[in-house]
């Protein structure tokens, strides 16, 4: 087990850096389809936008911190203004079903994907982490990137933020109600339209700013979006709908899957995501960690 | 407290098929209506609509003259009617605390707070950490009537608040309801349970395929039997 250990341990860190990314991703898709029902195809262009942002900002070269950190302001409110503007978007075909919701948010995001491409043409962008964590630390004697034990420290700071959020403030009850049944918290005077476009921005700022973290592991370029959306998608299947502690688990989960689980098992990488979705659904069709819905 | 409550013509369905066809009811001030009809009548249909889940297709709903057909329903929420839905529907992931803070208006003073409610139902301050799906049916049903008297009602809906639970609960719930009457509330509960309907209304309307068909006092309605089952196809 020790020698196992010691053969997979870099790979499952891997792992990790990778799972607290797609929970950017996935906590805001969660929440809006918990709360709202909406099917929100357009979430992993919001990420994408989040990476080319970076690219723009950060891309001649080795960037300082400070540089770094106004790249992830600068996505947090694009992104939280574009998460905005799909809440208004789509509450016409908020109640006209899935494929409906489905069509348009996607045609958002191929509308979105092309913008890029044309802005920012169609090569894999690479972006350098910031000069200051742009070496290695020693972990039991290898070593290893020190920028995505960065990334694993502050994705569980914001998973941290989230839970409290969610968890200890009256938003976030309101949330949790939302998600669990909206027509009796608008029957409770709260204007669910309002919370619903705030939950869209916050989705929204938090997957741009995942692509900004993401930009120096994952680099910016077209069909990203496409990657990270799917990846978004199993994990709240997985986790279970408006739960931060569910989008963390199904996002580390699925972070291990597609390192750890593909270094150790090659032949069958492309069923090992969609085999453990399917395990998933078969055990707890409501996901791992589902809140719960109308008692 | 007022809240003088009036239905007129009343249409409203689902999916292109009508369920109310021309409702017109009035609740007083401080008045107990009893609702009652055959299952598929369109008693909750009507609680929907009032509330705003339903669009109304025609007519009017006034509560002290505001006009409140096809409001949204966190608006009408504000204008002052809170309902007890049918089932319950208390929030599974909050604690009960959680479940009652949230309906708490923000601003102003109140005459009703988590401390009164506490003191109303004291089963719920003893369990006011545990969640919502943690509760037995009576004290859902006591959770849900407490979250709607933090919204301050003018008039309260009630529907089916004696569903699913076990005699001796039911009479804790009538109690409940009989000590918001006793406080001037208007309320209109829609129940199957004809002893707690009785107890509780001052007036009994009969709903009969989407339209009230009978109106009296409950003293007229109970000294005729044979037109009460026949109304009520019991019997």
């Amino acid at each position: 087990m020790l020698t196992w250990l010691g053969a997979n341990y870099i790979t499952m860190i891997d792992g990790v850096a990778l799972g607290v990314l797609l929970f950017t991703i996935a906590l805001g898709l969660s929440l809006v389809f918990g709360v709202m029902d909406v099917l929100n195809l357009a979430h992993g262009a919001l990420y994408l936008i989040g990476a080319y942002v970076a690219v723009q900002v950060l891309g001649g070269g080795s960037a300082s911190l400070l540089a770094f950190a106004g790249a992830g302001v600068l996505a947090l409110l694009i992104g939280g203004l574009a998460g905005a503007g799909l809440s208004v978007m789509t509450r016409p075909v908020a109640r006209r079903g899935h494929l409906d919701q489905a069509l348009l948010t996607l045609g958002v995001a191929l509308v979105v994907a092309d913008l890029l491409s044309a802005a920012f043409g169609n090569d894999v962008k690479s972006i350098d982490p910031p000069t200051a964590f742009a070496g290695s630390t020693s972990l039991l004697g290898d070593a290893y990137p020190t920028y995505r034990l960065v990334v694993i420290a502050v994705g569980l700071l914001l998973a941290i933020g989230a839970y409290v959020l969610i968890e200890r403030t009256r938003v976030g009850a309101l949330v949790q109600a939302s998600v669990a049944d909206a027509p009796m918290v608008r029957a409770l005077g709260v204007d669910t339209g309002r919370l619903v476009t705030g939950v869209f921005a916050a989705g929204g700022g938090l997957a741009a700013l995942g692509g900004v973290l993401g930009a120096p592991i994952l680099s910016a370029y077209p069909g990203l979006d496409t990657r990270v959306l799917i990846l978004g998608l199993v994990v709240v299947v997985i986790g279970g709908l408006g739960s931060v502690t569910g989008a963390l688990v199904g996002a580390l989960l699925i972070g291990q899957v597609e390192t750890l689980g593909v270094s150790l098992l090659p032949t069958y990488a492309s069923f090992l995501v969609f085999g453990t979705m399917a395990l998933v659904l078969l055990v707890r069709p409501s996901g791992l960690l589902a809140t719960g819905r109308s008692a | 407290m007022s809240g003088d409550f009036v239905v007129r013509d009343l249409r409203a369905g689902y999916a292109g098929s009508s369920v109310l066809d021309g409702v017109d009811l009035t609740v007083g001030a401080g008045e107990v209506v009893g609702l009652l009809g055959r299952n598929g009548v369109g008693k909750s249909t009507l609680m929907s609509t009032v509330v705003g889940w339903v669009t109304p297709t025609a007519g009017s709903i006034t509560l002290d003259g505001q006009e409140l057909a096809g409001l949204p329903t966190h608006r009408i929420a504000r204008a002052g009617i809170a309902i007890v839905p049918q089932g319950r529907r208390v929030f599974a992931p909050l604690t009960v605390e959680g479940n009652l803070r949230i309906a708490v208006p923000a601003g102003g003073p109140r005459a009703w707070s988590l401390e009164r409610v506490y003191q109303l139902m004291p089963r719920l301050a003893e369990r006011r950490r545990n969640r919502g799906d943690q509760l037995s049916g009576g004290e859902q049903q006591m959770l849900a009537i407490a979250r709607a008297l933090l919204r301050e009602p003018r008039l309260l809906l009630l529907d089916e608040p004696s569903e699913g639970l076990a005699p001796a609960v039911v009479d804790q719930v009538v109690e409940i309801v009989a000590g918001l009457r006793a406080q001037g509330l208007s309320v209109l509960l829609v129940e199957q349970d004809l002893h707690a309907a009785f107890a509780l209304s001052d007036r009994i309307l009969v709903m009969q395929k989407g339209r009230i068909v009978h109106d009296s006092t409950t003293a007229e309605f109970r000294s005729d039997g044979e037109r009460g089952r026949r109304l009520l196809g019991v019997g």
